[in-house]
């Protein structure tokens, strides 16, 4: 019966989402950038990370100058000559890759920890929400900044930091939908069939947090993008060779107060519209999904 | 005896251009002083939005478009909104249903007070305190000083109602709107809260309107009674008569469906469909779709008011002429 | 009443139990702070000398133990690199932080709330849908870039407001602040703004929310109805409903503002407590760094017990001892 729905349902949800035309056009600025960003070395004019294609002679070249050799940067470059496109396309692939990454592995973990806390109970249920509350009346920028200062530099450090500093959020949501759905009719219905707890575990239960969890997932991963380009900009996130949004305008901070602009705003302005599409894609998504979060 | 409140053909609406809605459509309606006319229908039939439209607060998509409203000489249509606000509580008070809802949880019951007192009548603070005292005390309160000082939750219901009369009763305004303000009480607390309404409203000449959809508390309260049936007035008359001899099929199936009307055992009789939407009122008698003694001409042209022989005011084509079971 | 302070206490001091082990252990994890700051011709006794000294060469436990010992005392060891005691570095460090996310939190309330306002009488109107767009975008975008456009504005194209700094001091009450003077205030503009961003966002959201919901409640229609002045009616009867949802939430947002003036004080490098840390950090600085984070905790865990009383204060219904756990 679910599956004979499932189409209708999505075509429902599908029409609902593309009712509102801001969140529209966020989500194909947000599939555009990451469409960018995975063919970033095919379109990207230069490899910013190849040190012999990139000259120092070409640092500090306001948008749309030309260098030695004749190619256009259009964009500028900054400190080392590096192209400003190139670098910020790579850059993108990798605050992308971050956001992506912490938000998975958060997911699993915090569903995981959710669904053993709401199925438990007890004591195990209170420990782990008061993990959980500890973790969250911490700022999150304290404890990333903790960890990253413990762990050092590197992309899978910061990918461990933000998972630390997000995996609450889920398992929180995951116990509360969970408890929720337990007490359903159906729920009780399938234990009198005498299902397996792991069934009813995978096709009762976790179909119906997804939901909630797309939600929240988007919001996060919009939030880590965010606080991995914080950290960076501190000089605490990622290794300067391997330059993500929030370091290209960390670099260009240097250079902004004798007017070199372009190197840390181009940046800039990709990471807010990038934040930005992710967020107002999220927030539609709650309209749609629940309607009872609106507000 | 001059009316305190006469409306002549009021008409309300909500939205605009093609989306409007006709929420009341040319409501009658004429209160004395010291009179209780019941305002009676059921939900959405416009009862409560009348009251709204007499003191000026309706909500922000509805505005008033036709008739007149006229408050002991004075069109309250013609007076600026600003000036409404001198006329709100000093010349009309209002009761509402709920009285958990209409204290505000978060100021005690002396500030609000205070504040409805001030807003026409700047006292000193001790001559307020005094007058509010002395208010809580008029309807009922034991240790009014102590009551003032208390917050909202910590009274019971029926307290709190009794807390808003006084609040409605501070400037001793010609007329109150009591929007069904006993029926989220218990039975006992709802007589209580009647009669002291009723005394108060003998003693001081005061006009009321009481809304309501329960035809025993008709029974109990009012002198004159206005049925009313998808924003209009269907019935209008002496209690007594309405209820004795109702004119209006609607009116008599209302008083059908009283369980205490009927004798034990048999099925209790209900107005067959229900009340139309705004949105798609039928062209002719807005009762005709549910009604036993519809004919042609119900259909197609609106009933205009007729006076019957027992000083009631019908619309209907076709109003009943037989008595109705007295009420209980 | 005083069983529910107790039990408060007693969490808190858990809370802060936990931290401390957490960060002393974690901290001690990494790298050796003295080949950071010995100089290159420092020889191996010279280095072993300054391990003794600084208390290195015992075992961890041993030198938790000592730690936790001196933290009864109020003392958190000295910083590595400055020599003086830690929590003294933070007490001279504390106020220009403390200045900061006041003066954020003044403005977060004092835009925040009228605009959240507007939006919420007239939400259909353009101005609203642009606060809201604003509002939205306040939540999104990470503050420092917010800063460095300020600053690139400001300071770079129309050199109206200093980048960098305090500016000029007044003391008051023995404290250096910088708002009493027009070039402290010039200073304190820009961050105080930029770090303000994310509690106004929050504020104009929740105000706006809330004022629609308490509009069509039957008590502000029972104020009105009884003549009472609109100004009174939104400005006390609608707004003490409101500042319940907002105390409670920049109560619990204001740790993490002071945590977040690690940011706004690296770019406008104001010398507070975050700008401390972040250096500290660069250097290594073992008890400087755990001081910090003992202090922001506790000053969580402190900060959460006032805004429940306050709680309590502005909502009757709230009964400290009885309803909470």
């Amino acid at each position: 019966m679910i599956t004979a729905e499932r189409p209708s349902r999505l075509r429902a949800f599908t029409t609902a989402f593309l009712g509102s035309p801001t969140a529209t056009v966020a989500l194909c600025v947000f599939v555009a950038m990451t469409l960018a960003a995975i063919f970033a070395p095919l379109i990207a004019p230069q490899d910013p990370y190849d040190l012999r294609s990139v000259s120092i002679l070409d640092n500090l070249l306001p948008p749309g100058e030309t260098s030695f050799d004749g190619l256009t940067y259009w964009l500028g470059t900054d400190g080392q000559g590096r192209d400003m496109l190139s670098a910020m396309l790579y850059g993108l692939r990798i605050s992308l890759v971050v956001g992506l990454a912490s938000g998975v592995i958060a997911l699993a973990f915090g569903t995981l920890v959710g669904l053993v806390a709401a199925f438990r109970g007890g004591w195990v249920d209170a420990l782990l929400m008061r993990i959980v509350d500890l973790q969250l009346s911490l700022p999150t920028i304290l404890v990333a900044l903790i960890l990253l200062v413990i762990l050092g530099r590197g992309i899978d450090k910061i990918i461990v930091a933000l998972v630390v500093v997000q995996w609450a959020y889920f398992a929180r949501t995951v116990r509360g939908v969970a408890l929720v759905e337990n007490a359903r009719d159906y729920v009780d219905a399938a234990r009198g069939l005498r299902l397996p707890p792991l069934r009813i575990l995978f096709h009762h239960i976790l179909p119906n947090c997804l939901p909630t969890l797309l939600v929240v997932a988007t919001i996060q991963m919009a939030q880590a993008i965010s606080l991995e380009a914080t950290l960076s900009f501190l000089g605490l996130g990622l290794p300067p060779t391997r330059p993500s949004l929030g370091l290209l305008i960390a670099n260009g901070f240097d250079y902004l107060q004798s007017g070199r602009w372009w190197i840390s705003v181009l940046p800039g302005v990709v990471l807010l519209v990038l934040v930005v599409s992710i967020n107002v894609v999220g927030d539609r998504l709650r309209d749609v999904l629940n309607p009872h979060l609106r507000g | 005896m001059a009316p305190v409140l006469t409306l002549r053909g009021l008409t309300t609406v909500f939205g605009k251009g093609t989306q409007e809605l006709r929420a009341l459509d040319g409501v009658d309606l004429t209160v004395n002083a010291g009179e209780i006319v019941a305002l009676v229908g059921e939900s959405g039939s416009g009862k409560s939005l009348t009251g709204f439209s007499i003191n000026g607060l309706l909500p922000a998509n509805a505005r008033i478009t036709g008739g007149s409203i006229d408050l002991s000489g004075t069109d309250l249509r013609t007076v600026p909104a600003r000036e409404m606000r001198k006329i709100r509580g000093k010349e009309v008070g209002m009761i509402f249903q709920d009285p958990m809802m209409t204290l505000n949880p978060v100021l005690r019951v002396e500030t609000q007070m205070r504040d409805a007192l001030r807003a026409h009548d700047p006292l000193p603070r001790a001559a307020l305190r005094e007058r509010l005292i002395a208010a809580l005390a008029e309807v009922g309160i034991a240790a009014p000083e102590q009551r003032l000082r208390a917050w909202p939750h910590e009274l019971s219901g029926g307290m709190r109602q009794r807390v808003a009369i006084a609040t409605a009763l501070l400037h001793s305004p010609k007329l109150i709107i009591a929007d069904e303000p006993t029926t989220a009480l218990d039975v006992t607390i709802q007589g209580q809260i009647l009669a002291l309404a009723q005394k108060l409203c003998k003693e001081r000449g005061t006009a009321l309107i009481w809304i309501t959809h329960d035809l025993a508390v008709v029974a109990g309260i009012a002198d004159r009674v206005s049925v009313m049936y998808a924003g209009r007035v269907v019935e209008e008359g002496p209690v007594d008569a309405v209820l004795d001899a109702p004119a209006h099929p609607y009116t008599r199936g209302l008083i059908d469906s009283v369980a205490a009307n009927q004798p034990k055992g048999t099925r209790l009789p209900m107005i067959p469909g229900r009340m139309p939407l705004l949105s798609d009122l039928p062209k002719g008698c807005v009762f005709a779709p549910r009604c036993s003694r519809r004919s042609a001409l119900c259909d197609s042209t609106s009933p205009p008011p007729r006076a019957t022989g027992q000083g009631q005011t019908v619309r209907c084509h076709h109003p009943l002429t037989e008595p109705a079971g007295a009420l209980a | 009443m005083a069983e529910f302070i107790l039990r408060r206490i007693l969490q808190a001091l858990l809370v802060l139990f936990v931290m401390t082990v957490l960060v002393f252990f974690g901290i001690h994890v990494i790298g050796n702070p003295v080949d950071l700051f010995a100089s290159s011709e420092c020889t191996k006794a010279c280095l072993d000398e300054i391990m003794v000294n600084l208390g290195l060469d015992r075992p961890v436990w041993q030198q938790y133990l000592i730690f936790l010992g001196n933290l009864a005392e109020g003392d958190l060891g000295r910083s590595f690199t400055h020599g003086v005691p830690a929590m003294s570095l933070i007490w001279e460090r504390f106020p220009a932080t403390l200045e900061l996310a006041v003066a954020a939190l003044v403005l977060a309330l004092g835009i925040g709330l009228p605009l959240g306002f507007y939006a919420g009488l007239r939400p259909e109107s353009i101005l609203s849908k642009v606060i809201m767009a604003l509002s939205m975008i306040g939540f999104s975008v990470p503050i420092f870039w917010i800063g460095l456009i300020l600053i690139l504005t400001f300071s770079v194209y129309l050199g109206w407001l200093p980048a960098i700094g305090r500016g000029e001091l007044v003391s008051v009450l023995g404290l250096e602040v910088s708002f009493l003077t027009l070039d402290g205030l010039r200073h304190l503009a820009m961050p105080a703004f930029t770090l303000s961003l994310l509690m106004m966002s929050m504020v104009i959201r929740l105000t706006r929310a809330g004022l629609r919901e308490v509009m069509t409640s039957d008590y502000i229609r029972f104020a009105r109805a009884n003549g009472v002045p609109e100004y009174r009616v939104l400005g006390w009867h609608a707004m003490k409903n409101l500042l319940i949802p907002i105390v409670t939430v920049l109560g619990m947002e204001f740790g993490g503002v002071i945590a977040f003036a690690v940011v706004t004080e690296s770019i406008f490098s104001w010398p507070g407590v975050g700008k401390m840390l972040i250096d500290a950090i660069s250097v290594l600085d073992r008890p400087l760094i755990v001081a910090y984070l003992i202090f922001v905790v506790t000053m969580f865990v402190l900060l959460n017990l006032v805004i429940d009383i306050l709680y309590s204060l502005l909502d009757p219904r709230v009964r400290l001892g009885a309803g909470a756990v």
